[in-house]
């Protein structure tokens, strides 16, 4: 079973090398077409000379043609050196390692919360479908998409921040004045729980809760729908008939044979989700001031700082690749049908 | 005179759909005392389910109870809350159904899946759960019943996941249990197992039964009395013997003489009121010379999917022109597999197969759609419902082989050719600009068989096309294929698991097991004198219908 698993594992993540080198391939070549010189970008200042911009563009190499930097630039990639930011000045690598823990945690934790709330809504919808519980549970799917994350974390900001005073001032990870925990994992709630450091902790999940509701805000839709669209089939389905037929209690059958088996699509759908808002949280990120990837690279991409957008992108590849291997193992123990094919 | 244990009255059951309300039973009348079994029969639609879920109470939604009652144990159970009624089923009043696999939780193993049954209702001794359900294995007559504790519904056969089910039903020692099409679906011989474990059961614990089924062979060979139901009233109710020797009512009449028996011809079958069907048919004789190649021929046919075993083992059997041939066997023998070969849909690894003189399995599969071949060898699909596109309505679905094969584009010749073959199919010509779900089931079969006979075929291949009918509606469909057999030639291959069908209609058979011919021959000689033991075995489990000798089955 395990070896089965660890086999499957194995082949996916080699056949996903391809999808990942043609990332690289298009990412680098579509950054050299887009408009904007990072050697101008770059250069002392608006009074430099054509000689000055020419000597910065020589020693970034972009005098070279298009075919030679990228046969470089793939040679490094292989080593393991995706380039220096010109933003930072940091190893992009460095940078990543630094800000990746960040938006990981926030993006965990949002579909953490979303599940919590997606997955008994859409229960408690398709247990009485066309009842108002149903159609409270659609309008509120319906708000979570149709208002913006950055409109929706503004209003918790107003409400929460300014208003009520609850949330602490939306500025990064942890208050300014505040030590951040010892450098262990990255996150910073593990690594607060690890050093335990309560306080520290408690300080950290606030200034999380708000950026983290915000995001789950926008994730709640699918996954509610989901649930109620797959619980809904598996309710109508034959093996639920039995289970009522031989007596089992309601909230057997509903837990323990109707969610089970609804969940599967579920699994799916989750997975879709963690890497979208994984890369679409920029907004979130630069509502609240959070120094994770996505913000890193939308300020990279507007300086024309190639090196950070190309890493971006093969890093959200990656994530991908890894997020629909898990997905798949866990599905494969989640439902053993799928695991004879 | 004792108390009846079950006593349905004047029960009315109406269902809410999007265009009102539909009444499904007009109060239905049957009673059944405790170790009796009842059998109720009746065509699809007659509401012999409604009735079985109406009086578990598990009616959806959109059903209710309109009027009438349901006395179980001298109590009122019509109106009776959640909490008795989850104490009552499973316990004192189970269910088994059709489709056993689907039936079962698919992410469950068998243990818990029991287990649950025996927790729902206190019957669980937490120490020895293991052995409770062991021992109801035992019960149902499974095979290595420790390996299958941890198997789930998708590793086991459908009479397997139907012994667990029954497994599961009589967990709580019901006093009555209500089989709802039990073995439909299930092989013949996996069918009289079922049959003989359920009667089996149900003496040893003086259990009553309600048997619901469209097989009137085998509501006669396993029950008391029979009720008959059409359109959600019971037409006509007795004992078994006396009902089926002198039915009363026209619709009992209809059903009995649709029903094929051991000794029945396709005229017997005929229903009255079908003139054009009945109208006596000139044979078409063709002159054939001694030289004539046969129209199928298939040589040492030999096709494995990579398994220990072959699905077809060299297989080898004629037909000639005009010929029909019957060709049976259990699920798993490989005749699905032997008529996708032969269609070409799927290539074969070894030996030949010959249509006409000259061998079609050169061409792979994949481009087997060019060969002129195509439209000499048409199938029918065994569900009329799936087989068709539900976007296409039978006008299209008629006239896309038409438009594929022979290149026809939209105009008279190819509206000419569409009312052709749906008039050789015998479909009214109105009902061709409908959809599937405007169209009933033996309908459905028409358009599939026109579409099949629209390119003008030589051989048509019959993927039990009967298996999703009801029997009456089955005995016009087989009247349909014999008339288009005799008056255009077209050489049948009638893939069935069903011996009375093939006997009727079909010169010869091939028995199938396991891949390989275990006999073969005319059907007559074969059905009077079976030969290999797997034939015979087939043939007695077929639950015949038969009134006279059901009073020697009681006697014996």
């Amino acid at each position: 079973m395990l070896a089965g698993i660890l086999r499957r594992v194995a082949r996916r993540l080699l056949a996903s090398i391809p999808a990942l080198f043609g990332v690289v391939v298009v990412t680098f070549v579509l950054m050299r077409v887009l408009p904007g010189d990072p050697a101008v970008f770059f250069s002392s200042g608006p009074s430099a000379g054509k000689e000055e911009i020419e000597e910065l563009r020589r020693s970034m190499g972009l005098d070279k043609p298009i075919p030679v930097q990228l046969v470089r630039y793939l040679g490094e990639v292989a080593t393991g050196n995706l380039g220096r930011s010109m933003t930072t000045g940091q190893p992009v690598v460095l940078d990543m390692t630094r800000r990746l823990p960040a938006s990981l945690e926030l993006t965990c934790t949002a579909l953490f919360i979303a599940l919590m709330f997606s997955v008994p809504l859409g229960v408690a919808a398709a247990l009485r479908p066309g009842t108002p519980v149903d159609h409270i549970v659609r309008m509120l799917c319906t708000l979570g998409v149709c208002v913006p994350t950055f409109v929706s974390g503004l209003l918790l900001i107003y409400a929460f921040y300014y208003l009520l005073g609850w949330a602490p001032d939306p500025t990064g990870r942890i208050d300014i004045f505040a030590a951040a925990p010892p450098d262990i994992t990255g996150f910073f709630l593990i690594d607060f729980a690890l050093k335990g450091d309560w306080e520290g902790w408690w300080a950290a999940f606030s200034q999380l809760l708000l950026p983290a509701c915000t995001m789950a805000l926008f994730v709640l839709a699918p996954l509610a729908r989901m649930t109620r669209a797959s619980m809904l089939a598996v309710l109508g389905s034959d093996f639920i008939r039995t289970a009522h037929a031989m007596g089992l209690s309601r909230i057997r059958i509903i837990v323990a044979y109707a969610l089970r088996n609804a969940l599967l699509p579920v699994l799916t759908i989750t997975g879709i989700v963690f890497s979208t808002m994984l890369g679409a949280n920029v907004l979130v990120e630069k509502v609240f001031s959070w120094p994770g990837v996505a913000s890193y690279a939308l300020d990279a991409l507007l300086a024309s700082d190639y090196a950070p957008v190309q890493a971006f992108v093969l890093l959200m590849a990656m994530i991908f690749v890894l997020v629909n291997v898990t997905i798949d193992v866990l599905y494969g123990i989640a439902d053993p049908r799928v695991s004879v094919s | 005179m004792t108390a009846d244990l079950l006593r349905v009255e004047n029960l009315q059951v109406a269902f809410s759909t999007r265009h009102g309300t539909v009444t499904a039973l007009h109060g239905i009348d049957i009673a059944l005392k405790a170790g009796e079994t009842l059998g109720v029969v009746g065509e699809s639609g007659s509401g012999k389910s409604v009735t079985s879920l109406a009086v578990m109470r598990l009616l959806d939604r959109a059903g209710k109870i309109t009027g009438g009652r349901v006395m179980f144990e001298g109590r009122d159970i019509t109106h009776a809350g959640h909490a008795d009624l989850r104490r009552l089923r499973g316990s004192a009043l189970s269910m088994i159904f059709q489709n056993p696999r689907a039936a079962l939780n698919p992410i469950r193993t068998v243990e818990q899946q029991i287990v649950d049954v025996l927790a729902a209702h206190g019957k669980l001794s937490r120490a020895n759960a293991r052995t409770q359900a062991l021992d109801l294995l035992r019960a149902v007559l499974i095979r290595d019943p420790e390996a299958r504790l941890n198997a789930y519904p998708h590793e086991l056969s459908g009479g397997m996941c139907q012994r667990v089910m029954i497994a599961m039903a009589i967990a709580c020692e019901p006093v009555l249990l209500i089989a709802d099409e039990p073995t439909t679906g299930l092989d013949v011989t996996t069918q009289q197992t079922v049959m003989e474990l359920l009667a089996r059961i149900q003496a040893e614990r003086g259990m009553a039964m309600i048997l619901i089924t469209h097989d009137l062979g085998l509501a006669a060979r396993w029950c008391d009395r029979i009720a008959v139901m059409e359109a959600g009233r019971v037409v006509e109710q007795g004992e078994t013997v006396a009902l089926f020797e002198a039915p009363a009512h026209p619709y009992t009449k209809r059903l009995v003489a649709a029903s094929p028996t051991r000794r029945s011809t396709l005229a017997d079958l005929a229903p009255p009121g079908l003139a054009r069907d009945a109208a006596p048919v000139v044979t078409v004789s063709r002159e054939r010379g001694p030289g004539t190649p046969p129209l199928l021929e298939l040589v040492n046919v030999v096709k494995s999917f990579g398994g220990p075993t072959r699905a077809v083992d060299a297989v080898s059997f004629r037909i000639p022109q005009g010929g029909a041939l019957g060709l049976v066997g259990e699920s798993g023998s490989g005749k699905s597999t032997l008529s996708r070969l032969i269609c070409r849909l799927i290539d074969l690894d070894d030996g030949d197969i010959v249509f006409d003189g000259e061998s079609i399995a050169r061409t792979p599969a994949r481009e087997f759609h060019h060969s002129p071949r195509r439209r000499d060898i048409q199938i029918v699909f065994q569900d009329p419902n799936d087989s068709l596109n539900p976007r296409h309505n039978a006008f299209d679905s008629i006239a896309y082989p038409l438009r594929r094969l022979e290149g026809l584009r939209d105009g008279t010749a190819l509206q000419a050719r569409v009312r052709e073959a749906a008039a050789r199919a015998g479909l009214p010509l109105d009902l061709l600009q409908r959809f599937p779900h405007q169209l009933s089931g033996g309908q459905k079969a028409r358009v599939g068989i026109a579409r099949a006979v629209a390119p003008r075929p030589r051989l048509l291949v019959l993927d039990e096309p009967t298996a999703a009918l009801d029997v009456s509606v089955q005995a016009v469909i087989l009247q349909l294929l014999d008339r288009l057999r005799r008056e255009d030639g077209i050489g049948l291959l009638f893939v069935s698991h069903d011996l009375n069908v093939v006997r009727m209609l079909c010169d010869d058979l091939v028995v199938l097991q396991a891949g390989k011919v275990v006999e073969a021959g005319p059907s007559q000689s074969i059905f009077q004198r079976p030969q290999a033991a797997y034939t015979r075995m087939l043939l007695e489990a077929v639950p015949y219908f038969d009134p006279q000798r059901t009073e020697l089955l009681k006697t014996a």
